[in-house]
């Protein structure tokens, strides 16, 4: 049962990652963009981050998607154009991005011990307690001091989205990016 | 039930978050538009995520879970404060192809 999920949603994930490269309009390429983050919540959850699962589908398919989606929309960006500068980077990149592949993947099939998920065993941590119970009391305890960090990074980061896009002139949909997450 | 449908080695995952990585790589390269090539950075972020939760299973540590946390965070305000760069860009350039846009100066 893992091996056929993971096999599922490995593909959806790969096939929606290949079609963000292919596609040439951005809404195309931001909603394959979206069936990639939510086989990744999926895979999460294979791996017994239960957290992780929700909160992806959360930040990354809702917020910062959502972000994306309504950027190209307010640009009104078109098709993509092709120019003399990306046939150079595809003639280089390509086997570069290969490369990078290739040396990445020798040394993780080199890697000795790793061992396997399963589906019984992944969905609770060893440590007493589920998932979410295990993460919130580091995240509470150990890390406290961290994880008030963010926030206080969140905040400047609204600000700075709201200083940056409203600089030109009075457009209502220019506060529109301070649209943030916890 | 039989063995092969049960289990599934942690390295398929690392090599899944290696091709994700990579076609991030080559959607930075390739693609030439301003908004896409941000979309192929969050794709790269994903994939070091899932790298960290496979790590985090394979030790049954919960710190790989709370450095994803962290991640998602930076990310999202990195994202909202990109796409603000993005509009305050495409005002003043009326463009959003990356080869147009090679001055820093507005």
């Amino acid at each position: 049962m893992h091996l056929i999920l993971f096999v599922v949603f490995a593909g959806f994930c790969l096939a929606g990652a290949i079609n963000l490269l292919l596609q040439s309009h951005p809404i195309n390429s931001a909603l394959s963009l979206i069936v990639v983050m939510t086989s990744l919540a999926v895979l999460y959850l294979l791996l017994g981050a239960e957290f992780l699962a929700i909160a992806q589908v959360i930040v990354y398919a809702g917020a910062i998607m959502v972000l994306f989606t309504f950027v190209v929309m307010l640009l009104n960006a078109g098709r993509e154009e092709r120019t003399l500068g990306s046939r150079s980077a595809r003639n280089v990149g390509f086997p570069a991005a290969v490369a990078i592949l290739a040396i990445i993947a020798t040394i993780i099939l080199k890697a000795q011990g790793l061992g396997t998920a399963q589906l019984s065993d992944g969905l609770t941590d060893v440590k007493g307690g589920t998932n979410i119970e295990v993460l919130s009391t580091v995240l509470f305890t150990r890390l406290l001091l961290p994880f008030e960090v963010t926030s206080v990074l969140i905040l400047i980061a609204i600000l700075g989205a709201v200083a940056l896009a409203r600089h030109g002139a009075g457009e209502p949909s220019a506060s529109e990016p301070k649209v943030d997450n916890q | 039930m039989n063995a092969f449908s049960r289990e599934v080695p942690l390295a398929w995952y690392l090599l899944l978050s290696a091709a994700l990585f990579t076609l991030g790589i080559a959607g930075f390269l390739f693609k030439r538009n301003l908004i896409t090539v941000f979309m192929s950075i969050e794709l790269m972020l994903n994939g070091v995520n899932l790298s960290f939760v496979t790590f985090a299973q394979q030790w049954h540590a919960v710190k790989g879970q709370i450095f994803v946390f962290f991640v998602m965070v930076v990310a999202a305000a990195e994202a909202a404060v990109g796409l603000a760069i993005i509009i305050a860009v495409f005002r003043a350039r009326a463009t959003l192809a990356v080869d147009r846009i090679d001055l820093m100066k507005l």
